[in-house]
């Protein structure tokens, strides 16, 4: 009897040691078909000046971050600050997709809380989002220098990520 | 100023929990009286400052402090007053304030109905509660305050989740939550009598009350919720084998295990151990659905503010208060002992039976909801796990348990008769099985399973009239009033609940076998026919509410030439929403023998909708068996050994709510979301 009387402890234990180990793996972290593949190619215009189209194209021969942002999503400003910082780092360049989104709440929101990005491409109806099978946002993509993506993240950047994961892989990548 | 008042309060109430905690406990392990009795008063100011806490959040919301960051992210000043109250628990560092909220109440009842409690085992239990107390007051306080601040301030709310802008959402948290906490109640008793390392038929009665009311609760919230689906997502379905959703199921069946097992404790003095692994299983399963709901582990993609520091904190607490409560179980056990024996066919067996497959069962939700994170830390891959999964597993540990329920309330404690029960229920049997047969066919589609469905129902309905009438047989029909006058509250529970389960499995069938949908495309005036009801689309025109545009059709349903109702089918467009999604808001025409169900599509190009009409006979009796079940354990909380009890010692039970109105959200959680546009 006394040794039965040990096994609901023990199965818990087990239990918890998974759990433990599912705290540190993400739900979000879906492996997304478009790694180590070609990034979309796609010309957009820029949200700073609307007239002015930018092709993804001339970015080539670089490495540079992606961050997909709108001005309706309340987990961009979560990591806003990180990209601030990030930006502020210049280690490489970052650049924004605003997703979804209406030009002039885009700006605003740039002028209010600051702009982290070289630039950021206008995708009002979110065709681009959809080809990079952005699931929600916010999403940031590494792009490598023969323009493949090497790296995604769905939800906010933390500090954390930045330093531990993404600028590790940045340095690997040689820029 | 109100939100500094607020986290202050929660400061006093941490260190209150603390005394609460430490001097009773040590004070019953002394044996010394005046520190044992600090546990009342302790008890009583932590609820008194997690109430004030709570209030100040409430007036946050209700005063539209942007300035307060959890307001900002959940309100909105264009909401309604009654949602921005209900918005308190709209998200996470508010619903663990009402659980704590909830429990700290649950604890104030324990102090004050349990006088007749011996005074070692009254203390033991509130530093017991008072230690989860703790738990979740250094939860919030370090992970989760509600209080921080927004600076700047914020000059709007980002709104209300709109799937949440419900009457349901101001009344399902509360409830689920009244019976989530509420097994901390029969856990503390547990603890307390492991501590003490006395379990006797007493302690089995006093604690038998406080499971049976959690568990009411706990019905009524599940039903409420699984309402609120059925309404709210717009494609009718009414559970959804959701992550969220058998977090609250697993603790409902080990509940209902331990209802049970409960009884025979009192009877019959045995089960104990067993009785007191169902009380610490039944609060562990709470607590991991908090931690599952919580922790972000299993919540979907678009929950993105969980936090990995929260799941962390979540993990160490229920580390430490189910290991540290599993840990004193395998040390006490040897002395709590086992208790009488008991022959194969019996009362006791029967409810064995019934304990170990609700138990099955509870572990086979665990494990379809576990697995896909299994897989995950085990680097085999991501997948999912759906309902073919869980109708393959559940439905077969259920069928049995349906049919034992029909058997065990009339067999003998100790040691039945085989071929007398077999006697007396020969004609259930037989009337069960011919009305299941019969009643399909009727129906107009006979399939085996719809014919064991109904079987299993009319075999409770028959068992219990067999039960009912075996008391009266006994007697001539002028005394059958005072018989039946006579008969104790907890035995009319018994057969209200079980009648309950039938009404719901008639529910489950009924909807499942002969539900009829159709997704049609309509412009005005045009018609669409289901199942003998004519669909007419009269209009279909935008208008404004308080907080969201809505397309709104008119639909008029006719049978046989005579309209019968207008149904008024939404899509809204919540304005301050972050997700330009729109949510169908579904207009239901309810019966008792059929719903009409109709929900608006996309629109199409020339004044064309996509409208989906459902027919779903029975499908209301699904939740009116979950009211029919929590009565059932109502009447049985108002038994009158209790109450004699009560008389006595100034106390009282505590009460049971009325059948809600339905509904149901949880907040940062997945909620199950489709959208089909098939013409």
């Amino acid at each position: 009897m006394k040794k039965q009387a040990w096994l609901p402890l023990l199965v818990f234990l087990v239990l918890v040691g998974f759990l433990a180990v599912g705290l540190r793996l993400d739900p979000r972290d879906l492996p997304s078909p478009l790694i180590d593949r070609p990034a979309p190619q796609f010309a957009l215009p820029s949200v700073d000046a609307m007239d002015q189209v930018r092709d993804s194209g001339d970015l080539r021969g670089q490495v540079w971050l992606l961050n997909v942002w709108a001005s309706w999503c309340v987990a961009c400003r979560q990591e806003h600050g990180a990209l601030m910082d990030f930006a502020a780092q210049e280690s490489v360049p970052l650049y924004g997709l605003n997703y979804k989104d209406r030009h002039g709440d885009a700006v605003r929101w740039l002028r209010e809380r600051g702009d982290p990005y070289v630039d950021s491409f206008f995708d009002g109806e979110g065709r681009v989002g959809i080809d990079f099978g952005v699931y929600g946002v916010p999403e940031t993509f590494l792009i490598d220098r023969e323009g493949r993506i090497r790296y995604k993240h769905a939800g906010p950047l933390t500090p954390e990520l930045l330093r531990d994961t993404i600028l590790p892989l940045i340095g690997a990548l040689g820029a | 100023m109100i939100p500094e008042i607020g986290h202050f309060a929660l400061t006093l109430a941490l260190l209150l929990a603390c005394v609460q905690v430490v001097l009773p406990l040590w004070g019953a392990a002394r044996d010394r009286t005046a520190w044992m009795a600090l546990g009342r008063p302790a008890a009583a100011g932590q609820a008194l400052f997690v109430l004030v806490a709570f209030a100040c959040l409430m007036w946050s919301f209700y005063a539209n402090d942007f300035s307060v960051r959890y307001v900002v992210q959940h309100s909105n000043t264009a909401l309604p007053w009654a949602y921005r109250l209900a918005a308190v628990w709209g998200g996470h560092e508010g619903s663990i304030l009402l659980w704590l909220l909830i429990l700290s109440g649950w604890t104030l009842a324990v102090a004050l109905f349990s006088r007749h409690l011996e005074f070692g085992m009254l203390a033991r239990i509130l530093g017991i509660m008072g230690l989860i107390s703790i738990g979740f007051l250094l939860f919030i306080l370090f992970t989760s305050n509600p209080f921080d601040r927004l600076f700047p301030a914020a000059l709007n709310g980002d709104d209300l989740n709109p799937q949440l802008q419900d009457p349901g959402l101001i009344l399902h948290p509360p409830l689920l939550y009244m019976g989530y906490v509420g097994m901390a109640v029969p856990f503390g008793f547990a603890m307390a009598a492991l501590l003490a390392g006395k379990l006797d038929a007493a302690w089995a009665r006093w604690t038998r009350p406080w499971a049976t009311v959690s568990w009411c609760f706990l019905t009524l919230g599940i039903a409420l919720g699984s309402a609120w689906a059925y309404y709210e997502l717009g494609w009718g379905g009414w559970w959804f084998w959701d992550p969220v959703e058998n977090a609250s199921l697993m603790p409902w069946l080990v509940g209902a295990a331990l209802l049970h097992s409960l009884a025979v404790t009192e009877k019959r003095g045995t089960f104990k151990m067993w009785t007191v692994l169902l009380a610490i299983i039944a609060f562990s399963l709470s607590l991991l659905g908090t931690f599952l709901v919580r922790s972000g582990v299993l919540t979907s993609v678009h929950a993105f503010a969980t936090d990995p520091k929260r799941g962390v904190f979540i993990l160490l607490f229920l580390g430490i208060v189910v290991g540290g409560s599993l840990l004193l179980f395998a040390l006490r056990a040897a002395q709590v002992g086992l208790g009488g024996r008991f022959a194969t066919v019996s009362r006791e067996s029967m409810l064995l039976g019934n304990n170990v497959l609700l138990m099955v069962a509870a572990s086979a939700v665990l494990l379809g909801t576990l697995y896909p994170l299994l897989i995950d830390a085990l680097g085999m891959g991501k997948l999912s796990v759906g309902p073919p999964y869980f109708n393959a597993v559940f439905v077969p540990l259920m069928a049995p348990a349906l049919f034992l329920m029909g058997i065990g309330p009339i067999a003998r404690w100790q040691r039945a008769d085989a071929g007398g029960l077999a006697r007396r229920l020969r004609w259930a049997l037989a009337v069960s099985l011919a009305a299941a047969l019969a009643t399909p066919w009727l129906a107009g589609g006979w399939s085996a399973w719809t014919s064991f469905g109904y079987f299993l129902a009319f075999w409770i309905f028959a068992s219990v009239a067999v039960n009912l009438g075996g008391r009266l047989a006994a007697r001539p029909w002028r005394e059958w009033w005072r018989v039946l006058r006579v008969q104790p509250g907890s035995y009319y529970g018994m057969l209200v609940a079980h009648v309950g389960m039938g009404v719901l499995v008639v529910g489950v069938t009924t909807v499942g076998s002969y539900e009829i949908e159709r997704d049609v495309i309509m412009r005005p005036s045009e018609t669409a026919s289901a199942a003998g009801y004519v669909f007419r689309l009269d209009t279909i025109s935008q208008r404004p509410g308080s907080n969201y545009i809505a397309d709104r059709a008119v639909i008029s349903v006719f049978r046989n030439e005579q309209r019968i109702a207008i149904l008024t089918p939404e899509r809204r467009i919540y304005t301050a929403a972050q997700s330009a999604n729109p949510m169908t808001e579904a207009s239901i025409d309810t019966g008792l023998t059929r719903d009409l169900y109709v929900a608006l599509g996309d629109a199409l190009e020339g004044g064309a909708w996509i409208v989906r009409i459902y027919v779903k006979p029975f499908v209301s009796w699904i939740w009116g068996g979950g009211i029919l079940m929590a009565l059932g354990g109502g009447l049985a909380v108002l038994d009158r050994r209790y109450r004699r009890r009560v008389a006595q010692a100034d106390g009282c039970v505590a009460p049971v709510a009325a059948p809600p109105p339905p509904s149901y959200p949880d907040t940062g959680a997945a909620v199950p979301k489709r959208v089909e546009t098939t013409a």
